[in-house]
């Protein structure tokens, strides 16, 4: 296995069980090239949660759509890199043995449950087909298993259930039965993008603690990808910030929190609404926002992406992208002031 | 359910007795009856005798009775005789509706299974040399009158083979009488396979767009598979509605098409009754033919619940 400097999951030890290496997803618009996903690099291991947190738009989904390579194409295409599972690279397998990895060893659960159901097939048969595709069971023995697993999701009266069409559901209900789907035939790698997104809060944590409950009871390992750090904090264990289509810091979720090096991630930390501060027990004044917008991935600037919106920002800045490299132990960041800030904020 | 089918019953009564009063009414509006046309065509005309005849075909009472005298017959399954040939009515339409029918069916079954596989191939193909083929036909299918393409399979026939099936009344084998409806079915059914073939595009185009095609494909379907088990599917309950829409609409493709092919069916004979102002040919026909689109229509509602669970007919 080749090591490259540029990936803070190289240096993780054995119990990986997906390893990206530098991964180029790029879309050829007509507006001209877009790199929505530019050498990103990361692993997960068994029972591990990684979170891929960003803005919309920062390549976060093209990101989990190349892992299981259904990246619309065109106009997409992944240009390079390399998805390793279990030692093979899934980027070089033929679409048919492609095919045999999707829905059982890497599976995948999307952002809207009200749409991502077939809506003229029962939930018993929707969650049935990856078992006949995969196991080899017969539809009667795919439907038995399709009702376990309707249990496993704590729906109540599975039988009933199974028999039922999607708009016979309520939107936890859809989200919990596409959990089951991705799970039917126990994958190694479950990739959840912006799974609680579209749900109530309340049903929000329930998701949330179904996903946790069935990874442990399990041992996959969870890729979660959402624009939500209050999502990140309760589930995940290391977490990955995407900047315009590249990674801008890496790290344990705990000591990302409690000081990020990277002053994108500090802007998106600062720009989630606390309690506290509503109420006004702490003297803070208005929500924090980062101001300006997203660069078009079209017209990326020369030097740092997020230069443009950074108050930290010098000409050195503007002038060349930094180099993503380990700022302090397990702590990745592609910024060139970081030691400085991280430091002025320590003493 | 239940409580929607009575419903559904009762509102294609409305429907049939509106269909009757207005063909009725404007049989009667329509200048001349048939017994003007036959003194004219004698060149002679003498007036007592037209009298006697139009009293005789109780022409002259006021047309309120005579629409009453027509309903009350038509639920006692008195259809009156034909003004032209003096038959039962029902011994001149009976025999050439399964001629007709069999025409219309097999112009359904040729748009179908012509339409929906290049309306998928194209979608699924979206933008490639095949897809711009197809749409190019479809196009043409919809602009061809179908009495020219008629005429161009007609001669087609005759160049090639050297033959065309004629119409008999006893065709020597199923064989023979599927050749010989094939022809005319097709000049009609060309026209309607290229709106079935556009929808089904149009409407498959809109579904593998959906999320829940990407979720197909994420569970390892092939994309075969997912085309056709989950883009299908969801794609063919627009299609249903044309279908069913164009089963209606042949009739008026059949009557210039069964005049090219020569075929004696139901449509042509209308349009011989209704220029002889033959009423009670015209009448019935026009009322059997609204029938059949009344019942069409619901079985295509009914199709529509039975293949979309969202659909449900409450009370």
């Amino acid at each position: 296995m080749v090591v490259q400097s540029a990936s803070a999951s190289a240096a993780l030890d054995d119990g990986v069980v997906l390893d990206v290496r530098g991964l180029k997803t790029y879309f050829y618009t007509r507006q001209g090239l877009l790199k929505a996903v530019d050498d990103v690099s990361f692993a997960v291991r068994k029972g591990e949660t990684l979170a891929i947190v960003g803005e919309s738009g920062c390549g976060k989904s093209i990101t989990a759509l190349s892992l299981i390579r259904l990246v619309p194409t065109p106009p997409g295409r992944i240009v390079g890199g390399a998805v390793s599972l279990a030692g093979t690279d899934l980027l070089r397998l033929d679409e048919k043995a492609m095919r045999g990895v999707r829905g059982n060893d890497i599976s995948m659960i999307f952002q809207e449950p009200m749409t991502s159901l077939n809506p003229v097939m029962t939930i018993g048969r929707q969650i049935g087909e990856a078992l006949i595709l995969h196991q080899g069971l017969t539809r009667a023995a795919a439907l038995a298993r399709a009702v376990e697993m309707l249990q496993l999701v704590r729906i109540p009266e599975p039988e009933q259930r199974a028999r039922d069409y999607p708009h016979q559901l309520s939107g936890g209900m859809r989200q919990r039965a596409m959990i089951a789907m991705a799970l039917a035939c126990n994958p190694k790698v479950l990739i959840a993008d912006e799974p609680t997104t579209a749900l109530d809060v309340t049903i929000q944590a329930q998701i949330l603690d179904l996903i946790v409950d069935l990874q442990r009871q399990l041992g996959t390992a969870v890729i979660l990808i959402t624009h939500d750090l209050g999502v990140v904090a309760e589930t995940a264990q290391r977490v990955i910030v995407m900047y315009a289509g590249r990674k801008v810091e890496e790290a344990p979720a705990s000591e990302l929190f409690a000081r990020p090096l990277h002053p994108y991630t500090s802007g998106l930390m600062a720009s989630i609404p606390r309690l506290d501060l509503i109420r006004g027990h702490v003297e803070a004044g208005r929500l924090q926002e980062i101001p300006g917008m997203v660069p078009a991935l079209t017209d990326l600037p020369t030097g740092c992406a997020f230069a443009p919106r950074c108050q930290f920002a010098v000409d050195r800045c503007h002038a060349d992208y930094p180099p993503y490299e380990e700022k302090r132990p397990g702590r990745w960041a592609a910024c060139w002031r970081s030691d400085e800030l991280y430091g002025a904020a320590h003493a | 359910m239940g409580a929607y089918l009575v419903r559904r019953l009762a509102l294609m009564v409305l429907t049939l007795f509106g269909m009757s009063v207005v063909i009725f009414v404007l049989l009667r509006i329509v200048p001349g009856n048939i017994a003007d046309i036959l003194f004219d065509s004698a060149g002679m005309v003498d007036p007592a005798e037209k009298a006697r005849i139009v009293a005789e075909l109780g022409l002259d009472q006021p047309i309120a009775a005579q629409y009453l005298k027509w309903i009350g017959g038509l639920f006692q399954g008195d259809l009156g005789y034909s003004y032209l040939s003096e038959k039962p009515t029902i011994e001149e339409i009976a025999p050439r509706i399964p001629i007709t029918a069999k025409l219309a069916l097999l112009a359904l079954i040729f748009s179908t299974v012509i339409g929906v596989p290049l309306g998928v191939i194209s979608a699924v193909r979206q933008n490639s040399g095949l897809d711009y083929v197809i749409r190019v036909l479809s196009l043409s299918g919809l602009s061809l009158p179908s009495f020219w393409l008629g005429l161009l399979i007609l001669m087609a026939a005759v160049r090639y083979f050297g033959d065309i099936p004629i119409y008999t009344r006893t065709p020597a084998s199923l064989w023979d009488e599927l050749l010989l409806y094939s022809l005319p079915a097709a000049a009609v059914g060309f026209r309607s396979s290229a709106l079935v073939m556009r929808l089904t595009r149009s409407s498959m185009l809109e579904v593998l767009r959906q999320d829940y095609i990407r979720t197909a494909r994420s569970k390892g379907a092939s994309a075969a598979a997912v085309n056709f088990n989950h883009g299908l599917r969801n794609a063919v309950l627009p299609v249903i509605t044309i279908i069913g829409i164009e089963a209606a609409f042949l009739l008026g493709g059949l009557i210039v098409t069964e005049t090219v092919f020569n075929i004696p069916g139901v449509a042509r004979f209308l349009v011989e009754a209704i220029r002889w102002r033959d009423y009670p040919i015209v009448q019935n026909l026009v009322m059997f033919i609204a029938l059949v689109v009344v019942v069409v229509n619901l079985i295509v509602d009914l199709l529509y619940s039975a293949l979309d669970p969202r659909i449900r007919y409450a009370d």
